[in-house]
């Protein structure tokens, strides 16, 4: 059922009786080519693409709650590429490209709103780093603009630019911004399954079924289904469903939190970071102040979030804007991330055979979540790693080769 | 907001502490000795429960002490806190930390 | 003044204190102890918002927290605060409130024209439309219309305040059952504080029977105010329940200079005694101003002495909505009749009613409503059971308002935060808590405990299915501008989860968090599909209970007051020296001394020049500086540098680099070996801090045998840097017990000595090259210090420089900077320390990490010069290496400028950078590319330093 202003109309004249299921609920099969639990963006994002690009269609996604109900529904839905190394450059400037024309694709709006990613200068040291990584970006192909107070004063009238941190300008990304989370989900869950994909939900993976090395297929709360290959895609679970299959990871798990105000008219123009307060902050469509900042200090796998955590983004976003003082703080949440060292992604096979995972971004997931996709499917329906993200294995904490973005540019990620 | 109980001083809030992460970490060496594989899983590899716990925090606004705790990651309780060179208790589940 | 609807007599109100306020412009009168609301509905405006998507008008709907429908703006200019509940507002003399989210009024509001694309606008519609050409095009209208208040422009004025307290018993609520629980255990002797979001204790009893069980409320007060032992905190709203029973709370405060305080509430016990939320009934055109809740009509009623309207008729499903009919009617209202939905209820209360003479109709509900804008009448059919209208059963009942009551909900959100689980009672028809997981109980109403029994049947929505009319909408939620209509499409279009529909539907997403709409979604999408409210699920609520502003979560920490920068010694006498001061690792450090109007330039040139020529100096307290003491010192130390520090000799200084234990350059500094058993290490300014927990750590988490104490000193010893040619000469004329002869006191050693009687510590190390001392006195001596070496050096013409200066210097010597030219990824073989580390036989934290396979590379990045080849150009630091064949990107980078400078003292650029085998290209040539560079810059890689490179200066 093709979405439209037009469907809409004539939908409108039946008082919207007529609409289908976005996707359809069947109850799972005892065998599939590829099982990907986890049904939240990047999961579903790969069903839908092993079908588009490769023409596996026999693809169940199994999702324990409901889909899109982890990180992809918890997060604060920023889509960037500016990074700083080549290998994460051409890896989110893919899943950037792919955002782009993605409502279209899916014929369903995710509500791509290139507004802009600013990430701000308060000292000649971060000026410097923000230099070389304008300069990286450019050098990769990716847009990005140095701007300078007196521009910034234009683009975002509130940001206080003398302040306890003063603004000395600050690195635009003009394609940066933000999409609809849920969207998002629904959207190529809604594409995978007119592909034929099944996505299951309320399906809890408890054990998988292994031979030897292999990994032959995943027992649920539904019975046991036999897969050629399982993809673990469950970003806030990773270690235990890990666990489950006798694979330790390189990761712990922190709450990150976010919290928004009250709607309020349109006050905050782009997506605005402030390295040294630590926050970021944007404004959503319906009108609520968006406020992000630095992870819950112990691993945890409570989604909710600490108070503690809250004061002190609040106090870094009044710093940056003091107008913001009387407005209302009106929900807050948190989502579980999976940290690795370098915050960068795991992506590709596992030493387990017939095990691929898909985990490790940390707080950045959502706006990878194409690319992730994208390459996962690639990687099952071939064997082989997506070019792209053969700098993503789980060999690289051997080696050593680490691709550490925070690091690098200094700038959280 | 947890409350910790400082071997050393007693009972404070969380924002007084720092947590160190995973304890009872064995690092291998000497260097020379050690293979990549072995210093790989020293270095990052973590248990990352979802369950109990065991860590370290020090009271960095306050003795500046290490010490152990184990902490139930999901409902953060704490069950036990011990010296850094004390053995790692055994915590029973229960049910009420689903 | 004319308030229509007030009585004569009755209410908590004081009418020899009458209140002028504006709404949307017009001029009202209400009386102290009013709330905005009620003063509205006294002066008779009915229509008091639009609503958030289709601008419909709106009125009051309930009289608390729970209010949908009133979100005002007060105030003006900095001042001005948004999407304030009406009902949570109390009413000051010249309050100034004007509607949200419409123009120019609430009453008459250009913007309703959304209100006849609602057919268009089903739930989701944004999902399937403003796809093409794209989301961008129609974005910026959608985000206009959206919002709801405006944000302030200006700082706020205002000051807010934070407090902990650490009790017994916490009690939330301070109705009947929070009173008693606070009495209770007060009396037992524990502390207890007692929180309520109302200006008067009394929850329910503020309005319903005064007396209970013995216990009226006067009694309760009374007893209460003679507990030490119970803190009581009116106009509190405890709104975030947190891990190990923290509890936060905010206390509006009128009448000192504090607008806001927040509460930490540290609890033994937490008693929740927030008692339970009317819930409406959904039914067509419910959503018109006029229809209200019941006991929001009942506490205007009874606090307020405001008549809901003149005519009321009451719509019900349980027996809680009777005892309103009889107050009503007795405070002399007009009671037209009341709905009842259930076919055969039978209760004292509903007899009561009748015998005063109320109309009653059973198995009857509302099916519309009527009126131009507020109701002048309401449609009502016989409905069965299940709540569906029979066809040929219509009747009309003139009234200016509708009480609606469908039931209630207890108030479970801080429960709910505290992690506990709840289960969906069937005969409350309503979630109540189930299992408690801290140390907390609820009781009263919060606990699904009512005193009399609501003889309740499930009402979710009227269905009006079966008549043949064109169909109206049934709002769930009022906030968010959600009917029944947009269930269906989310239940039709498989969106059936609760967090799917609330996220769908954008039910309970308002600023009351679906307090009148959660659970009457939950019940009417268990009718949709076909199954029992208990099975459809609960979401879990979140914090805050009720929006809280940030100005009370942040406190004082505004302004000077947050994260305030570190001070130097010096500080007043650079200031008053005209120094720029900037942030530098969290200390105010003086960038640069101008004089006379001189650029940055200039001055850094002068500085420079003075330092390289005579003597200059600089306050270098902020370095850190860690005394490390014990047996076992130099064996920590060894173990912690990549630098061998156990053939460190006593009065020696040796330059350490430490990495963390991945390998990556983390910190650098000169450490100085006193004696046998002391070491102070010298850290950067910004790592003092974080060395020494590192240091910490390795000693008490892995080398616990070691006899080692760490006593972080940086803030013990002002450090004056003196540095130059001129430098000896200088310190000689303080006078001080140390024999500073080149012979006596070599590069690269300290001596401890006097000042008189002060101790002074003098360690002769070079950051710029020169000759250079960093002379150490107690903190407070550290001012004095500064003015006596100005003094004695007048003749020598000593300069005081400030850090840019020092960075100059440093990059003509090729001296590197931890964070400029390290990053995440350097180890120190990167920065010519592969040699130390091949030396050194023992294991030190990090080394494994250097012999991994990514640490043997080849092409790793290494630090080397960089010379402009015209010998002219100063490189654009940040700029990335490129092949000499670049032209334009993208292209393969081989590495970055970290620091460049034009050199004063050679008169041409300097700078370093990190380069792709670098040390093996000596010579190369390269391009320099910086998108803010007007073009390219041709560089060779050259040797670090470009000043003194054999280091015969600073031997001097």
């Amino acid at each position: 059922m093709r979405y439209s202003a037009l469907s809409i109309a004539i939908n409108a004249l039946s008082g919207h009786s007529n609409w289908k299921p976005a996707w359809r609920s069947p109850e799972p099969k005892s065998s599939y080519d590829v099982v990907i639990i986890g049904g939240g963006g990047h999961g579903l994002a790969t069903a839908y693409y092993l079908a588009k690009y490769h023409g596996i269609t026999n693809v169940a996604v199994l999702e324990k709650g409901w889909i899109g109900g982890g990180n992809t529904g918890r997060n604060t839905t920023v889509v960037r590429s500016n990074y700083f190394f080549p290998e994460s450059a051409a890896f989110y400037e893919k899943s950037m490209q792919l955002w782009e024309g993605l409502s279209r694709e899916l014929n369903y709006n995710v509500m791509l709103s290139q507004r802009g990613h600013l990430t701000l200068a308060h000292n000649r040291h971060q000026v410097e780093m923000s230099l070389r990584l304008m300069n990286a970006m450019k050098l990769n192909g990716i847009d990005s603009e140095w701007l300078e107070p007196d521009d910034l004063r234009k683009r975002e009238p509130q940001l206080r630019l003398d302040g306890r941190f003063p603004v000395l300008g600050g690195l635009m990304q003009d394609r940066g911004g933000s999409a609809r989370h849920d969207a998002v989900a629904w959207g190529y869950a809604r594409g995978a399954d007119e592909h034929g994909a099944h996505i299951i939900q309320g399906c809890e993976v408890t054990g998988f079924i292994k031979q030897g090395n292999r990994v032959s297929g995943v027992r649920t709360n539904r019975g046991d289904i036999v897969a050629a290959k399982v993809c673990l895609s469950v970003a806030g679970h990773t270690s235990e469903l890990a666990a489950m299959a006798g694979l330790r990871l390189p990761i712990t798990s922190y709450a990150l939190q976010a919290f928004v105000s009250e709607p309020v008219k349109p006050i905050v123009n782009t997506m605005v970071l402030s390295p040294s307060t630590g926050i970021y902050i944007s404004q959503t469509d319906k009108g609520e102040v968006l406020i992000g900042g630095g992870l819950d200090m112990y691993p945890s796998y409570a989604q909710r979030g600490n108070f503690h955590t809250v004061e002190t983004v609040s106090a870094g976003m009044l710093e940056m804007f003091p107008a913001f003082s009387r407005l209302r703080l009106m929900r807050q949440w948190a989502g579980i991330c999976d940290v690795v060292k370098d915050s960068s992604p795991i992506l590709g096979p596992s030493p387990i055979d017939g095990l691929y995972l898909n985990c490790g971004f940390g707080t950045g997931g959502f706006k990878a979540t194409p690319a992730g996709g994208l390459t996962m499917a690639h990687t099952l329906a071939t064997g082989k790693r997506h070019p792209l993200i053969e700098p993503f294995g789980l060999e690289r904490f051997t080696s050593g080769a680490l691709i550490d973005e925070a690091g690098a540019s200094g700038i959280a990620h | 907001m947890l409350k910790i109980d400082c071997p050393f001083c007693g009972v404070r809030d969380e924002s007084e502490f720092r947590c160190g992460g995973q304890s009872h970490l064995i690092r291998p060496g000497p260097h020379g000795q050690v293979s990549d594989e072995t210093w790989a899983e020293y270095l990052f590899i973590r248990d990352n429960p979802k369950g109990w716990h065991m860590e370290r925090w020090q009271h960095i606004y306050g003795c500046r002490q290490w010490f152990n705790i184990a902490r139930h990651t999901v409902t953060h309780e704490i069950r036990a806190i011990y010296f850094m060179t004390g053995q790692k208790p055994v915590i029973e589940n229960d049910s009420s930390n689903a | 003044m004319n308030q229509p609807l007030r009585l004569k007599q009755g209410g908590r109100i004081d009418r020899s204190k009458p209140m002028r306020f504006s709404f949307d412009g017009k001029q009202y009168v209400g009386y102290a102890g009013d709330t905005l609301a009620s003063a509205l509905l006294a002066n008779g405006v009915r229509v008091t918002g639009r609503s958030f998507k289709y601008h419909r008008p709106r009125g009051i709907f309930g009289a608390g927290f729970e209010e949908p429908n009133t979100l005002v703006q007060l105030g003006s200019s900095a001042l001005s605060e948004p999407n304030l509940k009406a009902t949570q507002v109390e009413l000051i003399d010249g309050l100034e409130a004007r509607a949200v989210n419409c123009w120019p009024s609430a009453r008459f509001d250009l913007m309703a024209v959304f209100r006849w694309l609602k057919p268009f606008m089903p739930s989701g519609f944004y999902y399937k439309t403003f796809i093409w050409p794209s989301w961008h095009w129609f974005e910026a209208v959608i985000r206009a219309a959206a919002g709801l208040g405006q944000s302030p422009q200006q700082p706020d004025p205002d000051h807010y305040d934070k407090r902990n307290l650490s009790v017994d018993v916490l009690v939330v609520g301070g109705g009947r059952y929070g009173l008693e629980a606070a009495i209770k255990a007060a009396e037992e002797g524990r502390d207890v504080v007692l929180v309520d979001d109302k200006s008067q204790l009394g929850g329910a009893l503020l309005y319903e029977h005064q007396q209970l069980n013995g216990n009226s409320l006067v009694e309760l007060l009374d007893r209460a105010s003679k507990l030490s032992k119970l803190r009581v905190l009116t106009r509190c709203t405890a709104f975030g329940y947190y891990d190990h029973n923290h509890v936060v709370a905010v206390e509006m405060l009128s009448d000192s200079g504090l607008r806001q305080r927040l509460w930490h509430i540290s609890a033994g016990e937490v008693v929740l005694a927030t008692g339970a939320i009317e819930r409406p009934i959904v039914f067509p055109n419910n959503d018109r101003p006029g229809v209200m809740l019941a006991s929001a009509g009942r506490q205007y009623l009874h606090r307020y002495a405001v008549m809901a309207g003149r005519q009321i008729v009451i719509a019900t499903n349980n027996d809680s909505a009777y005892e309103v009919a009889l107050e009503l009617q007795a405070a002399g209202v007009k009671v037209v009749a009341v709905l009842d939905a259930r076919t055969n209820p039978d209760a004292l209360v509903i007899a009561a009613t009748r015998e005063r003479g109320i109309r009653i109709e059973f198995g009857a509900a509302p099916s519309s409503t009527r009126g131009s804008s507020a109701i002048s009448a309401v449609e009502w059919h016989r409905v069965d059971t299940s709540g569906k209208a029979q066809a040929d059963t219509s009747n009309v009942i003139d009234c200016d308002c509708l009480l609606v009551s469908g039931g209630w909900n207890p108030t479970v959100h801080l429960f709910s935060q505290s992690g506990g689980s709840l289960r969906f009672d069937e005969i409350l028809q309503a979630f109540v808590p189930a299992k408690s997981v801290q140390k907390e109980r609820s009781v009263g109403a919060a606990a699904g405990t009512f005193d009399t029994p609501l003889n309740l049947q499930p009402l979710w929505s009227v269905d009006v299915s079966l008549l043949k009319r064109t169909p109206n909408y049934s709002w769930v939620d009022l906030a968010s501008d959600v009917t029944e209509g947009d269930l269906r499409l989310a239940a039709r279009e498989g969106f059936t989860s609760v967090e799917h529909l609330k996220r769908y539907t954008t039910t309970g997403m308002m600023t009351d968090q679906g307090k009148t709409s959660n659970v009457n979604a939950i019940g009417v999408m268990s009718t949709i599909v076909g199954r029992p409210a208990g099975s459809v699920g609960t979401t879990k609520f979140r914090p805050p209970f009720n929006p809280v502003t940030f100005g009370a979560v942040v406190g004082q920490h505004v302004g000077a007051y947050y994260q305030p920068l570190r001070r130097l010694p010096t500080d007043e006498l650079q200031r008053s020296a005209g120094a720029v001061m900037e942030d530098y690792g969290g200390w105010a450090r003086p960038a640069y001394i101008p004089i006379k109007g001189e650029s940055e330039h200039d001055a850094i040139k002068r500085e420079v020049c003075a330092v390289r020529a005579g003597v200059g100096i600089v306050d270098y307290s902020p370095l850190g500086k860690i005394l490390v003491h014990g047996p076992d010192a130099a064996t920590l130390l060894h173990r912690m540098y990549v630098n061998n520090m156990k053939t460190l000799k006593p009065g020696f200084c040796r330059y350490g680099v430490m990495i963390g234990e991945d390998g990556i350059v983390f910190d650098d500094g000169v450490l100085t070996r006193w004696d046998e058993n002391t070491f102070q290490v010298g850290t950067t300014s910004g790592h003092a801090e974080r060395v020494t927990e590192w240091l910490e750590e390795w000693l008490q988490c892995e080398w616990v045998d070691l006899d080692v104490i760490v006593e972080p000193v940086t803030t013990q010893w002002s450090v004056i840097m003196v540095a130059g040619p001129n430098a000896r000469q200088l310190l000689q004329r303080l006078g001080m017990d140390i024999d500073l002869s080149a012979e006596a006191f070599p590069h690269m050693t300290a001596r401890s000595g006097h000042i008189g009687d002060i101790p002074v510590r003098i360690m002769r190390v070079s950051f710029t090259g020169e000759l250079s001392y960093e002379v150490s006195v107690p903190w407070s001596y550290g001012a004095a210090l500064w003015q006596q070496l100005l003094k004695l050096g007048t003749d020598l013409d000593v300069t005081p420089f400030g850090l840019e200066s020092l960075m100059v210097m440093r990059i003509e010597k090729g001296f590197l900077h931890v964070g400029t030219e390290t990053e995440g990824t350097t180890m120190p073989q990167d920065i010519g320390f592969a040699e130390i580390i091949a030396k050194k036989a023992d294991d030190f934290v990090g080394r494994r990490s250097t012999m991994t396979p990514e640490g043997m590379r080849r092409d790793r990045r290494q630090l080397v010069g960089l010379a402009a080849v015209d010998g002219a150009t100063v490189l654009p630091v940040g700029g990335h290496l490129v092949s000499a064949e670049f032209q334009k990107p993208p292209h393969k980078t081989q590495g970055y400028v970290t620091s460049s400078a034009w050199s004063p003292t050679l008169g041409r650029p300097v700078a370093m950078g990190l380069v792709e085998r670098g040390r093996e290209r000596l010579g190369e040539s390269l391009i320099v590319y910086s998108a803010r560079s007007p073009k390219p810059v041709a560089v060779r890689i050259v040797e670090l330093a470009a000043y003194d490179p054999k280091g015969e200066r600073l031997h001097g």
